[in-house]
């Protein structure tokens, strides 16, 4: 089972990806760009300062959704004792942190103009906080155990800790009084945001979705190649 | 098709989790009262005695209970159920308006009347241009 995952195998996929991803990413950012800088109506309430939103709302989508698939990834690892899903989570990590600390700081940015302050300790913000601690602990984990089989166990470890923060985070809104507001994007309703504003949220989404597939693809090569080099064919 | 070790580590993940959801479920519910950002008017008409510890409250600013005059700004808190009288002298968030959501901090004179010390706004979840929002209240 899961004989794709061999290095050997995906790397003539994972080789050959990046610059298909690439150009991918420049045509649906640019897209993304112009559509929610110029293109986008301002909002009734905040007039320009709701296109930080563009920014700010994808980047927490994609930060919690990397945490997740990197805990699931760790935990297919250990059900299946195979070391391929572990070298996956490795390479998706350093994007994801990315986003997080890019959600708080574009959040900060917008919270001033609209909240009246730069930072609340409410349970949304507090929740998002812990989620980039997690992620520095993570790859802090990566770089300084040496023993492979005890990396292993205590990334996972850290992903099984982390990941019961990621409903506290999404439902923070909902189950608590908090400063930030409540999501506006709900599956199973309508949502609460004007299409004409949908519409550039979900394109940059998928631009940053696009640019972490990028940023991993770059990762996971090297760590695959770090491997060869080694005369290793599994990690 | 799985081995047997296999289905026994799937479910020894399982019970991990919820172990471990078990526990952090028990230890926000007992935090609860420290989480939550604010106090409704009406939570705070329960409490049972009113220290001079900081504290925040937050609600609807109620319509046409806003006065301006020159260096302070009183206005209604409400949360359709109860309101507190707050008092305020210092600059207001942009989106501070009434009839919308603020959460404000300082300290409680009695039950019914606030001195806050900052103001901040909460805004809601809808997003939407302003021709939209002018043609939904002509409606």
């Amino acid at each position: 089972m899961f004989k794709i995952l061999e290095p050997n195998k995906i790397f003539l996929i994972t080789s050959k990806a990046p610059k298909y991803v690439m150009i991918l990413f420049i045509l649906v950012f640019s897209i993304g760009l112009v559509e929610a800088l110029i293109l986008s109506p301002e909002d009734y309430k905040q007039s320009h300062s709701v296109r930080i939103m563009y920014v700010h709302v994808p980047a927490a989508w994609i930060s919690l959704g990397i945490f997740s698939s990197i805990t699931f990834l760790s935990l297919c690892g250990y059900i299946f004792k195979n070391k391929h899903f572990f070298l996956i989570a490795k390479s998706l990590a350093p994007s994801g942190l990315i986003f997080n600390i890019v959600a708080l700081v574009t959040g900060s940015i917008w919270g001033k103009p609209t909240w009246g302050t730069w930072w609340a300790w409410d349970a949304r913000i507090t929740s998002m906080l812990i989620l980039a601690i997690f992620y520095l602990l993570y790859l802090i984990a990566w770089r300084i155990f040496e023993d492979k089989e005890q990396v292993i166990k205590i990334t996972t470890l850290i992903t099984i800790f982390g990941i019961i923060n990621v409903p506290i985070i999404k439902y923070s809104v909902d189950w608590w009084n908090t400063l930030h507001q409540p999501a506006s994007i709900n599956i199973m309703s309508k949502s609460a945001i004007h299409s004409s504003m949908l519409l550039p949220l979900l394109i940059m989404s998928a631009a940053f979705a696009l640019f972490s597939l990028l940023i991993f693809l770059m990762k996971y090569n090297t760590e695959l190649i770090k491997l060869k080099n080694k005369g290793l064919d599994r990690l | 098709m799985y081995g047997q070790k296999v289905k026994l580590r799937f479910f020894f993940i399982l019970l991990v989790l919820s172990v471990l959801v078990l526990t952090v479920f028990l230890v926000l519910k007992s935090l609860e009262e420290n989480i939550v950002y604010f106090k409704s008017p009406s939570e705070v008409k329960l409490l049972t005695e009113i220290d001079s510890k900081k504290i925040r409250i937050g609600g609807m600013v109620k319509k046409n209970s806003v006065e301006m005059s020159a260096n302070q700004i009183n206005f209604i808190i409400t949360d359709f159920k109860n309101e507190i009288n707050v008092t305020y002298s210092g600059v207001v968030p942009n989106l501070f308006s009434e009839g919308k959501g603020v959460v404000t901090e300082g300290f409680l004179q009695d039950r019914n009347f606030f001195k806050a010390s900052k103001i901040l706004a909460k805004h809601d979840e809808n997003y939407m241009p302003p021709e939209v929002k002018s043609a939904l209240e002509n409606k």
